[in-house]
């Protein structure tokens, strides 16, 4: 049933990435400007920007390059940025790198800190604990990421210097470097912890409450095994949910944690395509992400159903 | 449907919203640093070694190692770095000899005779007349779209030939009076004879190439021998991080020496700020509206003059500019060499600014200014002005559009825009934007006989003919044009307070700009 199940959703994913992309594909085409107007800059020559355009082959018509482009997709190939020139697939696989790094570590960090902050303030309801947690969370959910990130790297980084400032001119694995990690992945994680904690908290409560809980009580089951064996996995769906919203978040790349850390990940790649309306690499960016997305709410919708198989299909 | 107006919001882009968060994260910070640290003062005699790091605002995917499609500042870095150029424009944007030491005309300045100085690139190969041919056709080759080509195109090429290693004899399409503008154009670099790749790039600039991460960063090592001398550091890294708040922070933190182009709000910050010393690169850019005069209202030269009258440029400059400028009067090239400082300072006058309004007849009439968010200060200098203009009876309503084709809309469509313009030469100016032939005429000023007395100042090889040219002509932009210049911006940098001996008088794209041969870390 399971494999079944599966097989639908990947199918379902793989005609949503195509769509996605055709969308996507209309709209940059849509878009006022083009590579060759970003490319000659400010203030240019009229008759460079045509020569420009025939030289990078922005003249064709827009449903051939379209479809040279899909072409090249189905045989592995990205293309070339009409930007730079160099092969998309190579300029995806170098910000793809920072980009997982921080959103794995955040993973790690996340999860088991936002069921811990979950898991007490609903035992612990109405106490100083629960209020405190609760407190916390809502002033942190409400604070942007750039504030955030601007203040740690003045107090952490820049004043008590435990930390790189920024990522500028540093080389090698980001993983190996936690001086340059650790900041941008506590920002990142701030806001997930208190919407995931809440969440976690109310529906655990919900459970808690329920007959079937109160019943396992009465039987003589000690309370810990109670909250981690027996109510926890059945209010942890709309987590499972919020989570594959989190991790899609986070794999996009979060383009403000990029850019004050100066950490060259997908999302300030996105930036720099869409701006200098580079079409190749912006498809090549939208392909990952479709294929992310897709991915990872498929992952979650099949964990969920494990979870849970008698709430049906989520689909 | 009208057009959608947001004269009456004030604009807060994203990068001045994270620049005031910068500075107030500088604020936060000075509170918890001790005070009262001074730095320690650079020592006078030059010291060699280390390695210098400087951060630019690269534009990530749209790096490049090729000299002639050089764009970005970052770009420029590398490009000073790793090359050179027969001519460099000073500080007063004059022409300073480089690979060039000297260029002489025939008598109508069709034919010029450039000297080049000994030198060489980094694999030894001595610079000659041949690799100077060389990097001149591939930039003026039409199907390489390269930028500098639309300053070289004077040059005929083919006609053009080496009279011997050294020297290189340049015909001229048309009469040229001063070719060495064209020669120390933006990206009119030097590159060995035959250079196609660029992926280990050699010139014959201060530094040789290491290694390169587009995106990231370029090393470059000490050049022993480059011909002016070699760089006091061993080792220069351009790095590149879009974000304002990350160069400064990479900059407090040590990371780098050197953080080009700051925000205003942020350079004053750090103005007094012991662990950053701001450099100015002065008048490096020209902040103006353009009036078309070849079509309603502005053809009417009453309106023009009221628009000229009625712009206050000191609360522009105070506003916009956060006082890091100067203002303007309406001429470009403030200080520049040719500049027409001799003609009087405009100043506001709203009795006269209403009277030739009231004259021209255009007091009901809703012009429309268009401007765009993409370029920092335009739309604030627009909602300025519009409301300068209410004060004097005018309306003007402001339309913000889309950035990327804002050039290419303005030069033909509308009748005032929001226009800037980096330094450059007052001719390269004029020859661009004033002619009847320019391609970038953004205020369609077609004159004939300005026209012959741009003629008389490329024909002439005599300075005074020229000079009193360029005074004929800026005095009739002056009185009649439709550029309204109201003031001239510094580039702003931080630099670390070890970090000596860089250039303090240079405007942007200037010899002294971005160059790190002469710098030393104390």
């Amino acid at each position: 049933m399971l494999a079944r199940y599966a097989g639908t959703r990947l199918t379902v994913g793989l005609v949503q990435v195509l769509g996605v992309l055709v969308v996507v594909f209309s709209i940059a085409a849509a878009l006022p400007g083009d590579a060759a107007v970003v490319i000659a800059g400010d203030d240019a020559d009229p008759r460079r920007i045509a020569q420009l355009r025939e030289l990078l082959g922005l003249d064709r018509p827009l449903s051939v390059q379209f479809g040279d482009w899909l072409t090249g997709l189905l045989g592995g190939d990205l293309g070339t940025s009409v930007v730079s020139g160099r092969p998309v697939t190579a300029m995806l696989g170098s910000a793809l790198a920072p980009t997982l790094t921080l959103a794995a570590l955040a993973f790690v960090v996340l999860v088991p800190l936002a069921l811990l902050l979950g898991v007490v303030a609903a035992v612990r309801r109405g106490h100083r604990v629960h209020r405190a947690v609760t407190a916390l969370t809502v002033a942190f959910y409400a604070a942007p990421e750039f504030a955030v990130a601007i203040v740690l790297v003045a107090v952490f980084a820049v004043g008590l210097g435990w930390f790189a400032p920024t990522a500028v001119g540093a080389g090698g694995p980001l993983l190996m470097q936690p001086e340059l990690w650790v900041l941008p992945v506590l920002v990142l994680v701030i806001r997930p912890v208190c919407s995931l904690s809440r969440l976690v908290r109310s529906s655990l409560i919900t459970t808690l409450d329920s007959e079937y809980i109160r019943h396992t009580r009465r039987l003589g089951v000690p309370v810990r095994r109670v909250i981690w064996r027996h109510a926890l996995p059945g209010s942890l769906t709309p987590a499972t949910q919020h989570l594959a919203r989190v991790a899609d978040w986070l794999l996009g790349g979060v383009v403000v944690v990029e850019a004050v850390f100066a950490l060259g990940g997908l999302g300030q790649l996105l930036v720099s395509a869409v701006s200098s309306r580079d079409i190749p690499l912006l498809m090549g960016l939208v392909t990952v992400f479709a294929m992310i997305t897709v991915a990872v709410n498929t992952v979650a919708d099949i964990v969920a159903f494990q979870l849970n198989p008698t709430a049906g299909l989520a689909s | 449907m009208n057009p959608v107006t947001l004269s009456a919001l004030p604009h807060l882009s994203r990068r001045s919203f994270l620049g005031l968060g910068a500075a107030a994260g500088a604020v936060l910070l000075g509170a918890c640093s001790t005070s009262g640290e001074t730095a320690p003062a650079p020592t006078a005699a030059p010291r060699d070694g280390g390695r210098l790091r400087a951060v630019f605002a690269g534009g990530g995917a749209q790096e490049v190692l090729d000299p002639h499609k050089t764009n970005l500042y970052a770009d420029v870095a590398r490009a000073n770095a790793l090359y050179d150029k027969l001519v460099e424009y000073g500080d007063d944007l004059g022409p300073v000899p480089r690979l060039a030491t000297a260029w002489h005309p025939n008598a109508d300045a069709t034919t010029w005779t450039v000297k080049l100085r000994p030198a060489v690139f980094h694999d030894g190969r001595p610079v000659r007349a041949a690799d100077v041919l060389y990097s001149y056709q591939r930039i003026l080759n039409p199907a390489n779209a390269l930028r500098p080509r639309a300053s070289l195109e004077v040059i005929d090429i083919a006609r053009s030939r080496a009279l011997d290693d050294h020297t290189i004899e340049f015909v001229c399409a048309r009469p040229c009076g001063e070719l060495a503008n064209v020669l120390a154009a933006f990206g009119a670099y030097i590159i060995p004879e035959g250079t196609t790749d660029f992926s280990r790039p050699i010139g014959s600039g201060p530094f040789t190439f290491v290694s390169f991460e587009p995106g990231r960063s370029l090393v470059t090592a000490r050049f022993p021998d480059y011909w002016d001398g070699a760089p006091h550091v061993d080792e220069l890294e351009i790095l590149t991080a879009p974000d304002e708040t990350a160069r400064i922070n990479a900059l407090l933190g040590g990371q780098v020496d050197y953080a080009d182009d700051l925000g205003v709000t942020s350079a004053r910050t750090y103005e007094s700020d012991a662990r950053m010393q701001i450099l100015r690169s002065p008048r490096s850019a020209m902040s103006a509206f353009a009036m078309k005069v070849d079509r309603p209202p502005f053809d009417n030269v009453d309106l023009r003059r009221a628009m000229f009258a009625l712009v206050d440029r000191e609360e522009l400059v105070t506003t916009v500019l956060g006082s890091t400028g100067v203002v303007g009067n309406d001429l470009f090239g403030k200080d520049a060499k040719y500049y027409a400082a001799d003609l009087p300072q405009r100043a506001l006058d709203l009795d006269e600014a209403e009277a030739l309004i009231r004259k021209a007849g255009v007091r009901n009439t809703t012009i429309e200014l268009q401007t765009t968010g993409a370029t920092n200060g335009f739309v604030e200098a627009a909602n300025i002005l519009a409301e300068q203009a209410g004060r004097a009876g005018l309306k003007i309503e402001v339309k913000v559009t889309e950035g990327s084709t804002y050039w290419t809309r303005t030069l033909d469509e509308g009748v005032l825009s929001s226009f800037r313009s980096g330094a450059m030469p007052i001719e390269t100016h004029l020859a661009q934007r004033m002619l009847s032939t320019s391609a970038k005429n953004y205020t369609q000023w077609r004159r004939p006989e300005f026209d012959a007395l741009f003629a008389t100042a490329s024909e002439t090889t005599d300075e005074n003919i020229r000079a009193r040219a360029y005074q004929q002509m800026q005095s009739q932009l002056h009185s009649e044009g439709g550029l309204l210049v109201w003031g001239f911006s510094d580039g702003l940098h931080g630099m670390a307070p070890h970090l000596a001996g860089m250039a303090e008088n240079a405007p942007s794209n200037t010899l002294g700009y971005a160059r790190f041969d002469r710098a030393w870390l104390s």
